[in-house]
């Protein structure tokens, strides 16, 4: 029997077809725009919100590809390495810090009671509602952003290795030792190992909240950076900028998932899920 | 407690009056046993006795109420490398291959830097023991990538290298398809013959344990004693028979011998018959290790006065002191083709 092609639960399109159906909202999400925008520019050539594509092209050119005048310096590469220092800073420390947290804490029942009401209690406060308090604390620099990063994202991150801890079976802590391992054996040499796709994993959802916050932060208070930039021209309506910063953004986000996915399946075989 | 402590005679695995309670309710009640270097112990009961409570007691996984577990003279408590393990599952680390499983012992000796040289050092032995357990082509694979059966040749070649003193298994061969357990019962007997192992095994296999076993012992809340139907749910499993088997080589096709099945039934008897209580006297401790020590509540008769068909030996209370505690204090059947 012939499966239908795209209608009902046993549809089965071919491989062209998906790669078709992929594309189709993409495809139709750019002819809305490009008309509205061809529209509104044949009404009013100074229109400013649905800027064409050759008028992106100048912006990314003026921005990406020359010396700025003030500064001599190439203005987008230069917003992508600030924001791109302070997220790997702040999600590497998040990392690190719900790692070791995380681990531990489910492995010691000293620690873990001691601490998991606590983190539990500091990963439902917003991030953001505590803005102003962590730029007081923290001053207006590089220290504030990081932090802003890195307490919106390690609560989450210590207590899914928390959970994901806890789940292993007791057989494999007892038949670890067992074989001879003693109490720091079993974290870093029998434990952690096994935790580090896991942390892979998490890091990975965790870059979205991660953004959130980098531009969140560079929005309020900074000098450059990709957030720093869009809520800059934002002033100027200069929808020719913000658009194809969006973009790289989007970009980057989907490279950095892309990457820790292929770390995940070569370094990782052995890991399903 | 002379015998106990004296280490070149004492056994490989004592435990004395050891109690189980989980809030209000008794596991395991009571529990008396020693077993010898190199038997090849196992433990049967029906489903919720208690013998994997009883098992993880011996691996230190988890503590007795009351009592303590001796491995040759020496009390343990938590688990550590005398005493080795094999799951049903879980016994093998996902993100080692089989090679690295069964080197962990080994790696886990040497300082995390020095890794390399503890694999080199170690991997012919490793190799011999998964070539042993008929694995060794699969060394390179990991967990997911093994059948239950490789699996458990794996955990088990893990677990040997390790050469503990007793090697505790939980029904290691219970989730195998019947052909791959056959495999594996005939492979734990070779192993059991090579190493000298001393193999404490809990099934709820009946044929397996008979075919398996040079010792059965039978775990069963189903007894009655002098404490009267009062104590009820109060009242933990015992130790309520204990055979010995000659060892001998047998095929697989013995399962089907007159005298195997007699001995099935017999235990299914003992054992899995809630209708069937013997007095914790009369219960049918045949095997020469067997010993019992009574509490006065068990055992009324002995406090009140001697019974003629019950001959108090020294064993009978828990303050007595144990050594002799090694002859059954009931008047066991002869022939274990008795009911």
């Amino acid at each position: 029997m012939r499966l239908p092609g795209f209608f009902g639960v046993h549809a089965s399109p071919s491989p062209r077809m998906r790669w078709v159906l992929a594309l189709a909202p993409f495809v139709l999400l750019v002819a809305v725009y490009l008309t509205a925008s061809h529209f509104r520019l044949k009404d009013n050539p100074d229109d400013k919100i649905l800027p064409s594509v050759g008028q992106m092209v100048d912006a990314v050119d003026r921005l990406a590809f020359t010396r700025d005048e003030r500064s001599g310096e190439f203005v987008m590469l230069q917003d992508t390495l600030s924001s791109l220092q302070r997220l790997t800073i702040g999600i590497g420390l998040s990392a690190v810090v719900g790692l070791l947290l995380g681990m531990n804490m489910a492995l010691f029942p000293g620690m873990g009671i001691t601490l998991i009401a606590m983190v539990t209690f500091i990963s439902i406060i917003p991030p953001l509602a505590i803005l102003p308090i962590i730029f007081i604390s923290f001053g207006v620099d590089e220290l504030a952003k990081v932090m802003l990063i890195f307490l919106g994202t390690f609560p989450l991150i210590t207590r899914d290795i928390y959970g994901s801890v806890k789940a292993m079976p007791q057989e494999q802590l007892t038949k670890a030792l067992t074989l001879g391992a003693r109490e720091l054996q079993l974290v870093y040499r029998v434990v952690l190992p096994q935790v580090m796709p896991r942390l892979i994993e998490t890091v990975r959802l965790s870059l979205g909240g991660g953004w959130l916050f980098l531009i969140a932060a560079e929005a309020i208070a900074s000098i450059d950076g990709l957030g720093y930039r869009i809520f800059l021209v934002r002033r100027y309506l200069a929808m020719d900028v913000i658009i194809p910063y969006v973009l790289w953004i989007t970009f980057l986000g989907f490279f950095f998932d892309w990457s820790l996915r292929q770390i995940l399946q070569r370094r990782y075989r052995w890991y399903q899920g | 407690m002379s015998a106990a402590n004296d280490k070149s005679t004492a056994p490989r695995l004592h435990i004395e009056n050891v109690y189980k309670r989980y809030g209000g309710r008794t596991v395991l009640d009571n529990i008396d046993l020693s077993v010898t270097k190199g038997e090849l112990c196992i433990v049967v009961g029906p489903s919720g006795c208690g013998k994997s409570t009883l098992l993880r007691i011996v691996v230190g996984q988890e503590q007795t109420s009351a009592g303590d577990v001796m491995i040759d003279g020496e009390p343990v408590a938590l688990p550590d490398a005398s005493r080795g393990i094999v799951y049903q599952k879980y016994s093998l680390y996902p993100h080692l291959t089989a090679l690295e499983n069964v080197l962990l012992g080994k790696i886990l000796e040497y300082p995390f830097y020095r890794r390399r040289s503890a694999i080199e050092a170690h991997r012919d032995e490793a190799m011999e023991l998964l070539t042993r357990a008929r694995i060794a082509e699969h060394a390179g694979k990991y967990p997911n990538e093994l059948s239950g059966g490789m699996q458990q040749r794996v955990a088990i070649a893990q677990t040997l290298i390790k050469r503990p003193r007793i090697v505790l298994m939980d029904e290691p061969f219970g989730a195998l398809d019947a052909g791959v357990r056959e495999d594996m019962q005939v492979l734990l007997l070779e192993l059991w013959e090579a190493y000298g192992m001393t193999v404490f095994f809990v099934t709820h296999d009946l044929e397996e344990a008979v075919y398996l076993g040079t010792r059965v012992l039978v775990l069963s809340q189903y007894y009655t004693d002098d404490r009267g139907p009062a104590a009820g749910p109060a009242r933990g499993a015992k130790i309520v028979a204990d055979h010995a088997l000659p060892r001998r080589a047998m095929p697989t096709v013995a399962k089907s011998a007159p005298e195997f099945t007699e001995l099935v039934m017999q235990i299914r008897h003992e054992g899995f018959d809630p209708a069937y209580l013997r007095h914790v006297r009369d219960f049918n401790l045949e095997h020469p290790d067997a010993f019992q020590t009574l509490t006065p509540e068990e055992d009324g008769h002995a406090v009140s006065g001697a019974e003629s068909s019950s001959p108090s030996s020294p064993g009978r209370e828990t303050s007595a002191p144990s050594p002799p505690g090694r002859n059954a204090s009931s008047p066991s059947p002869p022939g274990r083709g008795l009911g």
